[in-house]
């Protein structure tokens, strides 16, 4: 079967950064870090960690009320996200009516700030009296996906996926394939969470959350360092327009990346931490899908969540796959997890750099921990440009992602690319 | 309260909730097609005003009938001179 080749014409985010993903490459590009104190936590019983990385006060009015009313903070992100990702790739908001373009769109939980106002409110006296008619569509689990699908009036698939913090990787992922296959010719990709005590709680709970640097927020979260005690939560959307690359060509449209390989594997081992084998296998696969070999990777972008196990099991399992020469880095540092938008971002933010020229390095990487040793860790930036990248995720549950990145279409035959 | 003070207060609650801006806020203006409301504004329309005035409304049947925002001016005025009024 003759597939199509499927590319990214369009980014969009909404970061703790602001909107943008100009904004959010000339932050990194810059070294910044937009983790913050939120003291905030410290009302919350139990809760240790005092810091986030949260989504500035931005434009909501630029959605219409009617749309508005029925998202919660991660739709609008996400609503903003793609409003910019089509603005971007030149694609008239029109074309999202013609039953061609999908939205696959997800998030880890829905609001739970709208589920904590709800229960705020009903437990008062437990009547339904005072529950607005909108609030289902800001639980239902798939708000994300049907409040951006209903804003831009799109008529073909609507795909909501929740896979935690490989959801908008997977969310690529799977939009590349239903273009390849020729079922949609484009998609909307990616993920939105919005930030709730809840989230944080959920890592400082099993001791994977940053609880050392709250005096001192920009500080954390350490990916592969020694001093590294976990992950920082965060906000935000990210949204990748995808197309095949003879629509793109057809219309002029300017490639930001060729989306070569993809691959997603269960890892059984545990629901809670990433096992090294299975990393290194989805690697693999994703490698072997792109029929690209491990010596043409230039670069790794790691999930690298700070954590004192992920980080070790991603920097064994990318040690296997490449070795010590390609230079890895995670964003993590900069701008905390986004959860289910972390994925969409951090490839933005990658094709971001592969346009400029320049790899962002890991931040807050002081002292490389030498059990995240055997890769080469990159602690400047650096002035490269790499052809094929690889970018892991990988989530809580035991669901791990890599997608291969191609910097520029080659002028090849096309539609020759063989799936698994 | 005064029927002013009660078309003011009418009036304020719905244009935060509803984003209307206040010019287009005549008496003869329809919800639907003048302010642009919908079937699920009006539901939330009815808890706005329950919010404002403390009363249930909800169940009236003279809800069902209005269609214009001078509709609910009177409606509104109506049920608060009934609870003003003296029993018996």
């Amino acid at each position: 079967m003759r597939l199509r080749r499927v590319v990214v014409t369009g980014v969009g985010a909404v970061s703790p950064f602001g909107c943008g993903a100009e904004l959010l490459l000339d932050q990194l590009v810059a070294g910044r870090s937009a983790v913050r104190a939120v003291p905030e936590l410290a009302a919350v019983g139990g809760l240790r960690t005092r810091v986030a990385a949260l989504v500035p006060e931005l434009d909501a009015k630029r959605i219409e009320r009617r749309h508005r009313r029925s998202m919660s903070p991660m739709s609008v992100f996400a609503a903003l996200a793609a409003l910019e990702a089509l603005e971007r790739g030149g694609l008239p908001r029109e074309r999202c009516g013609e039953g061609r373009l999908a939205v696959i769109l997800g998030s880890t939980v829905t609001s739970t700030q709208a589920i904590q106002g709800f229960f705020e409110d009903f437990l008062r006296d437990r009547s339904l009296e005072r529950t607005k008619s909108t609030f289902f569509f800001q639980i239902m689990n798939h708000t994300v996906a049907a409040n951006v699908a209903q804003m831009l009036g799109v008529t073909g698939r609507t795909l909501a996926l929740s896979a935690a913090c490989a959801t908008s990787a997977q969310a690529v992922g799977y939009g590349c394939e239903m273009i390849a296959l020729g079922r949609q010719d484009f998609a909307l990709c990616g993920g939105a969470d919005e930030f709730h005590p809840l989230t944080a709680a959920t890592f400082d709970i099993m001791n994977a959350a940053s609880t050392g640097w709250n005096d001192r927020p920009t500080l954390t979260p350490r990916p592969f360092d020694r001093d590294r005690d976990g992950v920082v939560c965060a906000e935000g959307a990210g949204v990748l327009l995808l197309e095949s690359l003879e629509s793109a060509r057809a219309r002029g449209a300017e490639v930001l990346g060729e989306l070569v390989g993809f691959a997603t594997v269960s890892d059984p081992t545990s629901i809670a931490n990433p096992g090294s084998a299975s990393i290194e296998r989805c690697m693999r696969l994703a490698l072997g899908d792109a029929r690209v070999a491990a010596e043409e990777i230039g670069y790794v972008n790691a999930h690298a969540t700070a954590t004192e196990q992920g980080d070790i099991a991603e920097a064994e399992a990318v040690a296997k796959v490449v070795g010590e020469r390609v230079p890895v880095s995670a964003l993590k540092g900069h701008f905390g997890h986004a959860m289910a938008a972390s994925g969409a971002l951090e490839l933005i933010a990658t094709l971001g750099m592969l346009r400029r020229g320049v790899l962002v390095p890991t931040r807050n990487l002081d002292h490389p921990d030498p059990a995240c040793g055997g890769i080469r860790h990159l602690r400047k930036l650096e002035e490269t440009c790499p052809d094929v990248i690889i970018k892991n995720n990988f989530a809580l549950g035991g669901i791990n992602t890599s997608i291969v990145v191609r910097r520029e279409a080659d002028d090849g035959p096309g539609d020759h690319r063989p799936h698994q | 309260m005064t029927d002013q003070e009660i078309i003011d207060r009418i009036n304020e609650a719905l244009a935060e909730e509803f984003e209307l801006e206040p010019a287009a806020m005549t008496p003869d203006a329809t919800l639907y097609n003048a302010l642009g409301l919908d079937s699920l504004d009006t539901v939330d329309m009815v808890i706005v005003l329950e919010n404002a005035f403390r009363f249930k409304i909800r169940e009236e049947e003279a809800i069902r009938k209005i269609s214009t925002l001078g509709d609910i001016h009177r409606f509104v005025i109506g049920k608060i001179r009934e609870r003003e009024a003296p029993p018996g």
